[in-house]
């Protein structure tokens, strides 16, 4: 049994059923991403793990206890770190560092050392004595993180960490992420950000509507994509014209056109680049550029749920709403 | 030590963040002071009534718009913008979150009560008062009024709404309880609400503790106020648990 354990773990509203028997491990100290769309069932998950939803049926155990029956004492060892920054807009960073500890039980002292060496650590230090309402979102992120590790917790569950926040911010929450990994925390993390996910996470789940359907590490689920081999050339002329021909030629490659002068070439098997080329330029088209492509998580993603790559981009652009 | 730990720290952000909140300070400060004023004022012109038979009226609804108010600022804000959230996930007992959220309503309200006190002071004679009993039954209504905003405040979303909906259980208690009207003058067919009502036993025990015109015995109002606190303060922990953990 993992440090979490999730068996047949249901949640239903009447007759919608956000969760749908899910059951899976997390190992202590791997970072275990939880991936799908919005409404796939991400939160509700986190939601029941954390003690602010019943579940309809199933079972959870957190470092060996119920967190059914005894969610106070799961309390006790968890972090979280919701998915909207909820601190306190008129207390300053450091009064709310403060605060979030008192409700664990710290004294002042031990709570005020802890919140000046997590402001410290989060870059946060000269703004401390800012009330919240004036932070930045990426610096209300960074806060609400550190709220949520200010007990040092051997669970954190983090929803959405990087939505709606800036480039720079969101590389230095992943490092944070990575950080708290080496000191031994375990990390159960949700996303609708898959290279997020692929870069921080020992293994990912997918969520479609409160479903897993596909679990594993990332390699594990790239093992299937890896199969396909993929060129992308960069043609002198339009591609459109020479495709039919191409295809023609080499029927055992799948030939696509993208943005006028891409070629894409695709085979399950390794693709011999010289006879392409000198059949292009036979024709008199030149190559300028030709390159590998290797599938990313987004592809064996958007392959397994069916959810097209458009829908992800849309939601990353406006963010969780 | 724990439970001391977060029950003080709560109050204290409460007390800190949402004591000059503007939706606390018009419906818990400014309507209650304003109400102490303008019935003194007249009173010397109405000759019926004196100003000392008006304080455990005034005092009442002092704590009732104090308490509710402030309790509706508190829960809702915090709702809002889901810093609750925080308190419902933290390890303490649902019942230390409900004790420390309702205690900075508790000690408003009774501060606000003793307004009226303070503006009789400049104008009569205060001798005579039983203060011990005054301080248990302001506290006791503080209490139970507390409550009630507690148990309307889960229901709402917004503060306005909050306020709004006490409204609707504020002002009728204000003539059904006793405050202002003698129960013994209310229509027949009313008199049975006022008995269900927290604040009538504490208006009563404030008339007995003032103007010594109490109907019933101190003792019975002070179990009754005791029996009411522990009923509402278990339905509120239900009602937290029931709504906010679905």
């Amino acid at each position: 049994m993992g440090i979490v354990s999730v068996t047949n773990l249901k949640k239903a509203y009447g007759d919608f059923t956000a969760v749908d028997g899910i059951s899976f491990d997390i190992e202590q100290g791997e970072i275990f991403g939880f991936l799908g769309p919005n409404g796939a069932g991400k939160t509700t998950t986190i939601n029941m793990l954390i003690g602010l939803c019943r579940p309809t049926s199933g079972t959870i155990f957190i470092d060996g206890i119920d967190g059914i029956k005894d969610i106070k004492k799961v309390q006790s060892i968890i972090g979280v770190v919701p998915d909207e920054s909820n601190l306190y807009d008129e207390m300053d960073g450091f009064d709310n560092l403060c605060f979030c500890a008192s409700l664990y039980g710290m004294r002042k002292e031990t709570r005020e050392k802890r919140a000046n060496e997590l402001l410290e650590w989060f870059g946060l230090k000269n703004a401390g004595k800012r009330p919240f309402r004036a932070y930045s979102k990426g610096m209300r992120r960074k806060l609400t993180i550190a709220a949520g590790i200010i007990h040092y917790p051997k669970i954190l569950f983090l929803d959405e960490p990087t939505t709606g926040i800036d480039v720079e911010s969101a590389r230095q929450i992943r490092s944070l992420i990575m950080d708290l990994k080496r000191q031994g925390t375990t990390v159960f993390l949700t996303t609708h950000y898959i290279e997020d996910a692929q870069r921080i996470c020992d293994r990912i789940a997918f969520i479609v509507n409160g479903k897993i359907v596909k679990s594993g590490t990332v390699e594990e689920l790239m093992e299937n994509a890896d199969h396909e081999h993929i060129i992308k050339l960069t043609l002198n002329d339009n591609a459109n014209g020479i495709k039919t021909e191409l295809q023609h030629h080499f029927p055992a490659l799948r030939i696509e056109v993208r943005e006028g002068n891409a070629c894409i070439i695709s085979s399950p098997e390794r693709i011999a680049l010289s006879p392409i080329l000198q059949y292009l330029d036979s024709k008199g088209i030149s190559v300028f550029e030709a390159r590998e492509i290797r599938p990313t998580l987004e592809d064996v993603f958007v392959k397994v749920t069916g959810i097209g790559a458009g829908t992800l981009h849309k939601e990353k652009e406006g963010g969780k709403k | 030590m724990n439970f001391w730990i977060a029950f003080w720290n709560i109050l204290k952000k409460d007390i800190k963040n949402y004591y000059l909140k503007p939706p606390n300070i018009s419906w818990g400060i400014i309507f209650p002071l304003s109400w102490t004023l303008m019935q003194f004022i007249r009173t010397p012109q109405a000759q019926s009534i004196s100003i000392r038979e008006l304080l455990p009226g005034l005092m009442g609804m002092s704590i009732l718009f104090g308490t509710t108010s402030m309790l509706a600022v508190t829960i809702t804000f915090e709702r809002r913008g889901r810093s609750f959230d925080r308190l419902l996930l933290a390890p303490i007992s649902m019942a230390t979150m409900v004790l420390a959220k309702i205690s900075g309503a508790i000690l408003f309200g009774a501060v606000i009560a003793f307004s009226p006190v303070f503006f009789a002071a400049f104008l009569i004679d205060l001798s005579g008062i039983n203060w011990g009993i005054v301080i248990i039954s302001i506290l006791l209504m503080a209490v139970t009024s507390t409550l009630l905003g507690l148990a309307i405040a889960v229901s709402s979303k917004e503060v306005f709404e909050a306020q709004t909906y006490s409204n609707f259980f504020r002002f009728p208690m204000l003539f059904l309880s006793g405050l202002f009207l003698p129960i013994e003058k209310l229509p027949v067919f009313l008199q049975p609400i006022s008995y269900c009502l927290p604040l009538t036993y504490g208006t009563d025990m404030l008339n007995a503790a003032i103007t010594h015109t109490g109907h019933m015995s101190v003792c019975f109002d002070f179990t009754v106020l005791i029996g009411f606190g522990v009923l509402l303060f278990y339905y509120c922990q239900l009602n937290i648990k029931r709504k906010w953990i679905l």
